[in-house]
């Protein structure tokens, strides 16, 4: 099986695995990193969602050979004390129901604000309707990124 | 009706075994006397516990020295926010410091906790006086151990923030420096607990407990569960609801890198007698196990497996105590077979469920007479974690762990296939990534410990999403024709309504307008089916919410009546004279909610311009209404603000409670608007969300205000009570403003042809 050097939240990380492996499942099964969720397995529903190079990304059906010199931010390495303002207002706002999908919708939502620090609800909808909540907690996930957008 | 309990200081008893707590409550004593069987080991400790760690003062709460409390939470979470929620509870009858608390998932134990069942929105409700008596006879145990300690009698002590003071004294110190003594303490006959004005924590919002390990990714869900030596395992059952395995080509699968093993298994032995909560679908399935998830979805892939379909049967099942038989048909069916069947059933004489005075004559003479027919499609659940289980299975030890609703419909089922006593399986509870109610069907909690078994290591069974959304126990499909007359006042004189569904029908025949109608009848009949269903966020009431509460608002419009002001003439009647043996509902606090949902909403000053609806129902012992408005966005119409009113009695957590009916808001848009499972010869036509079409954050409504009743009556059910009528509000606006009426789930479907 081939090799590869991945460098993810900060720190490099050597991943012996098939090339078609997707980033989801070397997070959670090789590197012991839950944070990212599994949810559909096609890029349907966003519960995965990780930065590669700076974009929010679907790690789902990223395979670990495309990855390539490309920095991985996932939940865990959002910010160093969890205190990334999007996690700040979602603790706040009382976002999450079950909380499973919460981590897909903070990374989403991390990558809109650094590409557009002051999104208005067009452009929140916009960048955030890959992500599924079944609780129904888009109202408060919407308040809380225009809150973190202002903080 | 009413059942408001006066929110006085409460004695309650400390001395009487469970079997009379029980039997106090239902003779409904003024007194209250309560005692749970916990409290006798309260005070079991012989001796002093001498290290540092939580000193267990009853089942629910322990005490640390350095003053951390640990409140343990019996039931499954969700997302209701319980691990919040019941710490709350405690925290206030124990009258600690909130932030003195730290919340822990209880593994089930059944000889500690009363009801470890997440469902039917029952949790606060069935454990707000155990949880109460925890809190109150933790307190007063510390309070003894001071007053001894201190040498001054506990009457003239006083609690505040964790801290126990002796004001005479000047004596002042926290719950930690007596955790070890207050261990010894043997209770006194009865102690109080608080009156509702003195509440401080309970009905001010606090956030939740979890949340920062929310947004931080730590491993909460059973999904993340993980041990050194770890399997991890997949299941493949058959493609089509009717058919079952014949035979797989395991050898090639074994030989793929990464697989340790493949085989067919039998989830339940052929001789097991089911419970309610088993599932009869797929209990032959094929297992796949592996050191690494993806080997195993790639050997999923690649295997080869030949399908037979099976007859009929019939079985014994064990209905919570009763042996039913059970028919299962075989054959495989189809969404449009289903429509025809229920259809033409509606056209038969069905079975009579309740009837008042004559409703025939009367619909035969009356003025106006209108029937209408409303259809819902099965739904999955699609919880956002798919289904999951740990187990490490061995000879000595079985230790199952993962996201269930029901750890107690679950755990005879498991011993019994495994062949070991109950007593040999413990049950970890895991934080739930959704439920719904599909987690109280954990037949995967079966399939993992029986794999485990045969490959002698413990596992992890993964479901994929295809094997969620295509394993059944979905909300069944119904369909319901609802008839009603006006006399020349423009006043509901009849009322019928009959249900039909596969594999149940959907009436409650107790229900709304049932004690408000002088000539009433309510008539259901089932269709069986091999395709599973199962409890679904208010089960029948979710159909019934939204057909029934659209259909009053034609009749109101018939009737030319506001369609609040034509429901609380019903109320009112309901109220006044009552007819029937019995109603289920309180028809004043049924009436509240509408009366404060028109207040906030501005239902009666709302310019002509804006299209709304309103609709109510009453279910899982809490009342709801809401109005919605709607606006059109890309050329087609969509809910813009809605409004809602909740009597759920006290309510623990506002900020958590405004979170789950705004929930149940956007859930229940997004199943109306877009929920949909159908069948083609046995087999669900969606797979995942690619097909099945989910709710997303730009189809949600853009404001949520949500209201409560301010009641002093003890909590009764929030997950699911706001859920069915928000369908009804949401068609009722569609109606506003499109001309048409929706007689069809989902309504997407009529929307995208207009």
């Amino acid at each position: 099986m081939p090799s590869y050097k991945l460098h993810i939240n900060g720190k490099n990380h050597d991943v012996v695995t098939d090339a078609d492996t997707p980033l989801l499942w070397v997070l959670r099964d090789e590197l012991n990193m839950p944070g990212t969720k599994y949810g559909c397995g096609m890029a349907m529903c966003g519960a995965c969602t990780v930065h590669l190079g700076g974009n929010a990304v679907r790690s789902c059906s990223i395979p670990v050979s495309a990855v390539g010199d490309n920095d991985v931010t996932t939940i865990e390495g959002l910010s160093e004390h969890g205190d990334h303002p999007l996690q700040k207002l979602w603790i706040e706002q009382d976002v999450a129901q079950c909380g499973y999908c919460q981590a897909g919708q903070i990374m989403n939502a991390a990558a809109l604000l650094m590409q557009n620090p002051n999104p208005d609800d067009a452009a929140i909808d916009t960048a955030m309707k890959g992500n599924i909540c079944r609780c129904g907690t888009y109202v408060r996930i919407k308040q809380a990124i225009k809150l973190a957008a202002k903080a | 009706m009413k059942t408001s309990i006066p929110s006085g200081l409460r004695q309650v008893a400390t001395s009487n075994g469970r079997r009379q707590f029980l039997k106090a409550s239902l003779a409904g004593s003024g007194g209250l006397m309560i005692n749970f069987s916990w409290l006798g080991t309260a005070s079991a400790l012989s001796s002093k516990p001498t290290d540092d760690a939580p000193i267990k003062l009853n089942a629910y709460l322990f005490v640390a020295p350095n003053g951390e409390i640990t409140a343990i939470v019996p039931n499954p979470e969700f997302g209701q926010n319980l691990m919040t929620s019941m710490p709350m509870i405690l925290a206030e009858e124990m009258d600690a410091n909130w932030s003195d608390i730290v919340a822990k998932q209880a593994d089930y134990q059944p000889d500690e906790f009363e009801r470890q069942f997440t469902g039917g929105s029952q949790s606060i409700r069935r454990g707000w006086q155990s949880l109460r008596m925890a809190g109150a006879t933790a307190k007063h145990m510390l309070m003894m151990a001071a007053a001894a300690k201190w040498q001054v009698p506990t009457a003239q002590l006083t609690v505040a923030n964790s801290v126990i003071s002796h004001k005479a004294s000047g004596k002042s110190a926290a719950f930690g420096e007596f955790a070890s003594d207050a261990a010894l303490i043997t209770l006194p006959a009865s102690i109080p607990l608080k009156s509702n004005d003195d509440f401080n924590i309970i009905g001010q919002s606090q956030l939740n407990l979890e949340g920062r390990k929310i947004v931080t990714g730590k491993p909460l869900f059973g999904i993340d569960y993980h041990s050194d030596n770890m399997l991890v395992a997949s299941i493949v059952h058959a493609p089509a609801f009717g058919k079952t395995v014949k035979e797989a080509d395991l050898e090639s699968i074994k030989a793929m890198p990464g697989i340790v093993d493949a085989f067919v298994f039998e989830s339940m032995q052929p001789d097991y007698t089911r419970n309610y909560f088993d599932t009869s679908a797929f209990t032959t399935l094929v297992a796949i196990v592996g050191h690494k998830t993806w080997a195993v979805l790639k050997a999923k892939r690649a295997l080869n497996v030949t399908w037979q379909a099976f007859d009929s049967y019939s079985e014994k099942m064990n209905r919570f105590g009763t042996l039913v038989d059970v028919n299962v048909p075989g054959g495989l069916e189809n969404t449009s077979d289903h429509r025809k069947q229920m259809e033409s059933l509606l056209n038969t004489e069905l079975p009579v469920l309740r009837q008042d005075g004559d409703p025939a004559s009367v619909f035969a003479k009356a003025e106006q007479v209108i029937e209408r027919t409303y259809y819902a499609p099965y739904l999955a659940h699609n919880a956002m974690e798919p289904m999951n289980f740990y187990a490490s299975v061995t000879n000595e030890d079985v230790h199952i762990a993962g996201p269930l609703q029901a750890p107690g419909f679950i755990i005879g089922t498991v011993a019994e296939r495994l062949n070991v006593p109950t007593e040999k399986v413990r049950i970890e509870v895991t934080r739930m990534g959704g439920g719904f109610g599909r987690r109280a069907y954990s037949h995967y909690a079966v399939e993992a410990a029986v794999i485990s078994q045969r490959v002698k290591q413990p596992v992890k069974l993964i479901y994929t999403r295809e094997d969620d959304m295509t394993g059944g126990i979905y909300r069944p499909t119904y369909m319901v024709k609802f008839k009603a007359a006006l006399n020349n006042q423009n006043e509901l004189i009849a009322y019928q309504v009959d249900g039909v569904g596969v594999p149940e029908h959907c009436i409650h025949a107790d229900r709304f307008p049932a004690g408000a109608v002088d000539n009433y009848l309510a008539r259901g009949q089932a269709i069986s089916s091999n395709i599973t269903t199962g409890a679904f966020r208010a089960p029948r009431s979710n159909f019934m919410g939204a057909s029934e509460q659209a259909f009053l608002d034609e009749v109101a419009e018939m009737a030319g009546t506001d369609p609040i002001n034509f429901r609380l003439a019903l109320f009112k009647k309901a109220m006044s004279s009552p007819v029937g043996e019995k109603h289920d509902y309180d028809a004043e606090r049924y009436a509240g909610v509408l009366e404060l949902v028109r207040e906030k909403s501005g239902w009666d000053t709302m310019p002509a311009s804006i299209n709304k609806g309103v609709a109510a129902y009453y279910c899982h012992n809490s009342y709801a209404a809401h109005v919605v408005t709607t606006t059109v966005k890309n050329g087609l119409p969509k809910a813009d603000k809605v409004f809602s009113a909740l009597d759920c009695g006290v309510v623990v957590n506002p900020i958590a409670a405004s979170n789950m009916v705004q929930g149940a808001v956007v859930d229940g848009i997004g199943n109306a608007m877009y929920g949909e499972m159908t069948f083609t010869n046995g087999q669900p036509d969606k797979q995942n969300f690619d097909r099945y079409r989910m709710i997303r954050i730009d189809e949600a409504p853009a404001s949520i205000d949500v209201h409560f009743v301010k009641s002093n009556i003890d909590p009764t059910g929030l997950g699911e009570p706001p859920f069915p009528p928000i369908f009804a509000a949401l068609t009722n606006a569609l109606y506003q403003q499109t001309g048409k009426r929706f007689y069809e789930q989902p309504l997407i479907k009529q929307l995208e042809q207009s």
